[in-house]
């Protein structure tokens, strides 16, 4: 059964649409992707489901109407948006502090993480003391140990150099596996989609629609050498090619 | 980090280096003026030589520390109430937006009021007391602080804000947890401004009108012709202003630890 459920949601800011008709849906334990160009309004999605702006159509999480108030999702936002002024071990507690519980209670709840993320001997730096790859696994262990039904990430990695990220999705699809969190991720890079997703949804340009949906057949734990690197590549080659015909060209009449 | 004792002295002297412009600078300055006061045969009722300047202020540092005492209180009590008064105000404006377009076009006003006009005014109405003192240094630092601190607030990035409210904060939460900290480094570039105009605000209310203080007794030093006094109790003033400005400096240094650890080389590894 799947966990969240949006049917026909759309969004508009003051007469511009953004979000034409986005249905889609997210199992549990299930890893999906928001696949779009850029400035399509897939952040827009996110900030529906977080309750940050309002449109229309239905969404459901666990067959219940999702309001504003029940608190599904941990969210990740593009930057990491680490606190500059808290250190790391502070910053990763911060929503446990958000959610009412003490100060020494959060610390005991997120130390045991650390070494499984990359940052043990790091809790008393700055995230100024960081590396790029660093921050962006402090933010998801932040993230992760709100432990909400679902995690919300938000072109996670777009900040990083290429060689960092790459190593990030491998490092993500090893953490994911291990946890089986339902996860669902916007991207526009078509590879990181491919390599981590179960499912992923193809975004036309604005107004966003579903042009396409794909299922990733590729075997877990993901491989990125051999035969499945090569069937990967088929993928990316096909979900490239929507993407590219589904932009508004010259004469081309959207309605 | 602990520095070891051996880089002590290395540090010192990275500090010396870094002063030495200053220094310099202002010892040439010190140099030409006493070369000229002394061979140019300019009278020193006219223009003392700093050494003569300094020397009456020794002569004279009793009555000085006697001036300077009502002249901090001033500054630091009227800084207060400004501070005080534009932290709560800063609040009100980042909770009620509105609040902001009625106040600022009547603060702005405020700042294009001429001391020389205003302050014998506010000494006429409030007398000579510490009153009309107070008064004055807080319409000087009031709005600057203010400005900054609204400022500040609106640094703020706006995905943390989002990422809290989707953590279920409320808006106080959120001010507490990111607005109010991110306003932190516009917090002290005010304060580092506002400290200096304060000192010139106590000065300027005690020149209107005054028992003790360094405003009125630079103006007596003036009346009776001593240009030296004047200068001595302006080295006073200024000494005060750089003392205040350096307690700005230092006070950030301990509420914004994390601007230093950001600068200096990440640690290869975890300190164990």
């Amino acid at each position: 059964m799947s966990r969240l459920e949006l049917r026909h949601v759309r969004k508009a800011f003051g007469g511009l649409d953004v979000l034409a008709d986005i249905s889609l849906s997210v199992g549990a334990g299930e890893f999906v992707s928001i696949l779009g160009p850029s400035g399509a309004g897939k952040s827009t999605l996110f900030q529906l489901l977080t309750g940050a702006e309002h449109g229309q159509g239905q969404m459901f999480f666990d067959g219940a109407p999702l309001d504003d108030h029940g608190r599904h999702f941990a969210f990740m936002p593009q930057r990491d948006a680490l606190m500059p002024w808290r250190r790391v071990l502070d910053n990763t507690t911060l929503g446990l502090e958000v959610q009412g519980i003490g100060r020494k209670a959060a610390r005991a709840r997120v130390a045991p993480l650390f070494s499984e993320f990359g940052l043990e001997g790091f809790e008393r730096h700055f995230p100024a003391q960081l590396s790029g790859g660093m921050r962006q696994r402090a933010a998801l262990l932040r993230t992760v140990v709100q432990e909400r039904d679902m995690l919300l990430l938000d072109e996670p990695f777009g900040a990083l150099d290429a060689l960092t990220r790459t190593a990030m999705q491998r490092w993500l699809e090893r953490m994911w596996r291990h946890h089986s969190w339902t996860a669902l991720l916007i991207t526009h890079d078509v590879r990181e989609a491919v390599f981590l997703s179960d499912r992923i949804y193809v975004l036309s340009a604005r107004p966003a629609r579903i042009v396409r949906e794909i299922t990733v057949p590729l075997p877990r734990p993901r491989h990125p050498t051999g035969a499945a690197a090569r069937q990967a590549g088929v993928i990316e080659a096909e979900i490239l090619d929507i993407i590219l015909n589904s932009q508004p060209s010259e004469g081309h009449d959207h309605d | 980090m602990v520095s070891s004792p051996s880089s002590y002295p290395r540090r010192l002297a990275a500090l010396l280096a870094k002063a030495a412009p200053a220094v310099i600078s202002v010892g040439l300055l010190l140099v030409a003026w006493e070369f000229y006061a002394r061979y140019s045969g300019i009278k020193p009722t006219t223009l003392p030589a700093p050494s003569r300047v300094f020397a009456q202020a020794m002569l004279n540092r009793e009555a000085l520390v006697d001036n300077a005492i009502p002249t901090i209180r001033a500054t630091l009590i009227g800084f207060a109430c400004s501070l005080s008064g534009a932290f709560a105000l800063s609040m009100l404006v980042d909770f009620f937006r509105p609040l902001r377009r009625a106040l600022f076009p009547v603060l702005i006003v405020s700042q294009t009021l001429p001391l020389v006009a205003i302050a014998p005014l506010v000494v006429l109405w409030f007398g000579f007391g510490l009153m009309p003192k107070i008064m004055l240094v807080a319409l000087v630092t009031f709005f600057p602080m203010l400005v900054a601190l609204v400022q500040g607030y609106e640094a703020t990035e706006a995905e943390i804000g989002q990422m809290l409210r989707a953590m279920g904060a409320g808006r106080w939460r959120v001010f507490l947890l990111a607005r109010l900290p991110s306003a932190l480094p516009y917090f002290f570039a005010g304060l580092r401004i506002s400290i200096t105009y304060a000192v010139v605000g106590a000065i300027f209310a005690e020149y209107a009108g005054a028992a003790k203080g360094l405003g009125i007794y630079m103006l007596n030093a003036k009346n009776n012709f001593r240009p030296d006094l004047v200068l001595a109790a302006v080295g006073a003033s200024a000494a005060l202003t750089l003392v205040l400005f350096g307690l700005t400096v230092l006070l950030q240094r301990l509420a914004m630890p994390w601007e230093r650890a950001g600068r200096e080389p990440a640690g290869k590894g975890p300190s164990r």
